[in-house]
């Protein structure tokens, strides 16, 4: 393929199912704003039911009607962390704000029906994916990390899992994605399987226009 | 001496040999135990029917009747584990009741009570989970919510009503609880000698009514009495409701030594009470007023009370699941007696009457009695399980029979270790009892445990009576006293864990450490505190001596069970705060100098760390 076929790609259009999969893709990030991202759960021999924390792209919720965000700051504070708020979160200003950026562009790749502005739109998803799981483990690291000098027990500083499994002192921490994040993987997946129809779909065009 | 010296030693010989045999002939125990005893179940199936793996979770709740602790234990059931203890008359320590401002004042001038009889709420004469009432001799009653397994409100002691023995007996709606005198006195209450007392002194029953959604208790009416002692009750139920039953004794009227004087009629009384009439009367004015209650006197207001003869000193009074059969214990005989409540209604209404009591009239025994059924010596108190299955407890024999109502036969016996008086079963005096487990509550338990010195626990025995014999599977010993217990489907009681924040409405409760502190009203000092692990907020406050000090503690914590304890040491203050609860106590800085307070309930690694000081100036 020389330089004019990809040319030629990138100005080309999408076709209605390459549209819908984009619109699906829209559909599956809006319910992102409902469904939690990430999951935290830790077991401890007092704590049989486990504690949970739910990561929204808007906000922290503890299980247990928010009671066991209130009591993991109980207990972090015994060791220096800083209280889990919502407040000390700055992505929860600017998440929900990209992904609402996102889906517009989505749209507008969708109305244009160009390649190049879904190409565009893959491309942002992908960065913002990226930066945000290492937003997510950077801040997990900070707060296993600046425990204050003077806290009543002193432990060596500490990772959370990001995924898996993990032991920290008498907790057993788990960390998986849930729900939200599944549906930005099929968002993403269905913008790549887009592409690729797209692309499939020129290549036949421009095998059938040779072969003439 | 002995012409024969030889034939001494042989004498001696002859002797010891008797001797021998003699005490070889000295029964050891028993007949009846040498060919297999007591009740013994197959160790490997009791066991079975008794373990509760840990962390497994019993089919039932017993709410048994601390006696003179003034407490209510609570068991689970089957495993007989003591769950928890809920104070009702007495201070407890442990919880802080009896310490804080309104438990205190709940408590009154008194520090203990004589707790008996345990009636879980009703509705269509089932236990309905939501409260517990429970009487006490002080002419008091206590109403228990078992959403926190909290006494939430203590009646009395009432006005004119002495020793309230017969009470808590909840009637099918929880409509009513009641009580009666076990003590007669004059009424209205005033110096009269005890060589009146036939005449003068009076016997009261009280219907305590029960505000449906709270569960707010009011003294609603009183009904004067002969001088009898009111012994025990049971709220009519299906055929019966609006009917109430109690046992009297003493219905000789004697006093001085009663164990003699009182037991001299072959028959005594159970009162039957139409408690829907006595409210209409009341509704119709006719009622005096004494000392602040209303009081209706049945000889000026006939129709409200008749006398059932029953014999001899009757101590239960049980009405069957159907609520036709009401069966009578006479402690000092062998038989019970099995009313028939159509034949009573009968009998009101063709006036078959033998005489009457101070203006009550008494019913003819044969028109009334269904059956004399011969279940043992000394029955007390009888129980019920599935398929008219009936059960007595019987003292002096120290046995649980076994009968069918109906066919009236006594098919099983089951000895108790030792001396039952009450017993319970499972929902066993609902309108319909589960007829699995029961548990006699005997009086002595003569060192069937470790021993523990002459001050000796009472027994509860777990019997299981799905078979068609009783097998006594489980022995528990218990603070004094039993006197009676219910059992109650575990699903049915949802307590809550934390006092939710939203709910707590306390005029000095602080949920921010940043709102906890000091303020100053001329001699009153208010200090807000907070406490939360690990730290009661302030750590300090001065006040002057001969300040008057309330101190409200509030736990913000909202986890299950980190409870905070506050205890002022030199001072006799120890309150215990749930998560999510306020609690105040007041006290006059007396002493000056320096004091410590510190959490007394263990709460968290730095438990030891949660402490504080008062100075007094």
């Amino acid at each position: 393929m020389d330089s004019t076929t990809r040319g030629r790609f990138l100005d080309g259009t999408i076709d209605g199912r390459a549209r819908l999969m984009v619109l699906a893709a829209v559909a599956l990030l809006a319910v992102t704003y409902v469904l939690p991202l990430w999951n935290l759960t830790m077991f401890a021999p007092q704590y049989p039911d486990g504690l949970r924390l739910d990561i929204y792209s808007h906000a922290l919720e503890g299980g247990n009607n928010g009671q066991d965000v209130k009591e993991i700051n109980v207990l972090n504070h015994y060791i220096g962390m800083r209280d889990l708020v919502n407040e000390s979160f700055v992505e929860f200003q600017w998440m929900p704000f990209v992904i609402g950026a996102l889906g517009l562009l989505m749209l507008r790749a969708v109305v244009h029906g160009s390649v190049a502005a879904l190409l565009d739109v893959v491309m942002i998803f992908i960065y913002f994916g990226a930066f945000s799981t290492w937003s997510f483990g950077y801040k997990l690291y900070r707060y296993g990390h600046d425990l204050a000098p003077d806290a009543a027990i002193k432990v060596a500083p500490f990772m959370p899992p990001m995924f898996g499994h993990r032991q920290i002192a008498n907790f057993e921490v788990y960390s998986y994605p849930r729900a939200g994040t599944y549906a930005m993987v099929a968002a993403i997946l269905l913008l790549v399987a887009a592409l690729g129809w797209t692309w499939v779909r020129a290549r036949r065009a421009l095998t059938t226009a040779d072969a003439r | 001496m002995d012409r024969h010296p030889q034939y001494a030693w042989s004498r001696v010989l002859v002797i010891a040999a008797a001797a021998a045999v003699a005490t070889q002939c000295t029964p050891s125990r028993p007949e009846s135990q040498r060919s297999g005893g007591a009740v013994q179940s197959d160790l490997a199936v009791a066991a079975q029917k008794t373990y509760v793996a840990p962390g497994d979770l019993d089919e039932y709740y017993m709410f048994s009747s601390g006696g003179h602790s003034g407490q209510v234990y609570v068991y689970g059931l089957p495993s007989m584990r003591h769950l928890s203890t809920i104070p009702v008359f007495t201070p407890y320590p442990a919880t802080g009741y009896g310490f804080d401002d309104d438990s205190k004042k709940m408590l009154g001038d008194l520090t203990w009570g004589d707790a008996h009889h345990p009636a879980l709420s009703e509705t269509k004469g089932d236990y309905d989970g939501r409260w517990l009432f429970i009487n006490e001799m002080n002419g008091r009653i206590a109403r228990i919510d078992l959403r926190d397994f909290k006494t939430k409100q203590i009646l009395g002691p009432v006005p004119n009503l002495h020793g309230n023995h017969a009470s808590s007996f909840v009637t099918p709606n929880s409509e009513y609880a009641m009580m009666a005198s076990r003590f007669s006195r004059p009424v209205p209450q005033r110096p009269v000698g005890v060589d009146k007392y036939a005449t003068e002194y009076k016997g009261i029953i009280a219907g305590v009514k029960i505000e449906p959604t709270s569960g707010e208790m009011s003294l609603a009416w009183q009904i004067l009495m002969p001088p009898f002692d009111y012994d025990l009750g049971d709220a009519g139920k299906l055929a019966s409701d609006g009917w109430m039953f109690f046992t009297s004794y003493n219905t000789e009227r004697a006093t001085g030594k009663l164990e003699v004087s009182s037991a001299q009629k072959d028959r005594d009384y159970i009162a039957a009470v139409d408690w829907k009439a006595a409210e209409r009367a009341i509704a119709e004015g006719k009622f005096d007023t004494i000392d602040g209650v209303k009081v209706i006197d049945p000889k000026k207001v006939p129709g409200i009370v008749y006398l059932l003869p029953c014999g001899k000193s009757p101590h239960g009074v049980d009405v069957a699941p159907n609520g036709n059969w009401i069966i009578g214990s006479g402690k000092l005989q062998g038989v019970t007696t099995v009313f028939n409540f159509e034949k009573i209604q009968t009998a009101i209404r063709n006036k078959d009457f033998t005489g009457e009591e101070d203006g009550i009239p008494v019913l003819k025994y044969e028109s009334i009695k269904d059956a004399e059924v011969p279940v043992g010596l000394g029955p007390l108190h009888t129980q019920f399980g599935t398929d008219n299955w009936a059960y007595t407890s019987l003292f002096v024999d120290s046995a649980i029979a076994k009968w069918k109502l109906g066919t009236w036969e006594v098919v099983d016996k089951a000895p108790m270790s030792y001396s039952i008086g009450h017993l319970s079963a499972a929902e066993g005096d609902t309108v319909s009892p589960d007829g699995n487990y029961l548990v006699g509550l005997n009086k002595l338990s003569h060192g069937r445990h470790l021993s523990v010195g002459p001050s000796q626990p009472e027994s509860s025995q777990l019997v299981d009576i799905t078979e068609e014999k009783m097998k006594l599977i489980y022995d528990a010993f218990t603070e004094p006293e039993p006197h009676y217990a219910q059992i109650i489907k575990a699903d049915k009681v949802k307590p809550i864990e934390v006092y939710p924040k939203e709910e707590n409405k306390h005029p000095m409760a602080v949920w921010d450490v940043a709102q906890a502190g000091v303020t100053r009203n001329g001699k009153n000092v208010l200090v807000k505190m907070v406490a939360v692990r690990s730290t009661l907020t302030p750590t300090d406050f001065e006040v002057q001596a001969g300040d008057q000090v309330t101190v409200a503690i509030t736990n913000i914590e909202q986890t299950t069970d980190e409870l905070h304890g506050f205890g002022l040491l030199d001072y006799n203050i120890n309150v215990v705060i749930d998560p999510g609860e306020t609690k105040t106590v007041t006290f006059t800085a007396k002493k000056s100098g320096v004091f410590a307070y510190y959490c007394t309930n263990f709460c968290s690694a730095l438990h030891q760390e949660m402490q504080g000081y008062m100075v007094v100036k």
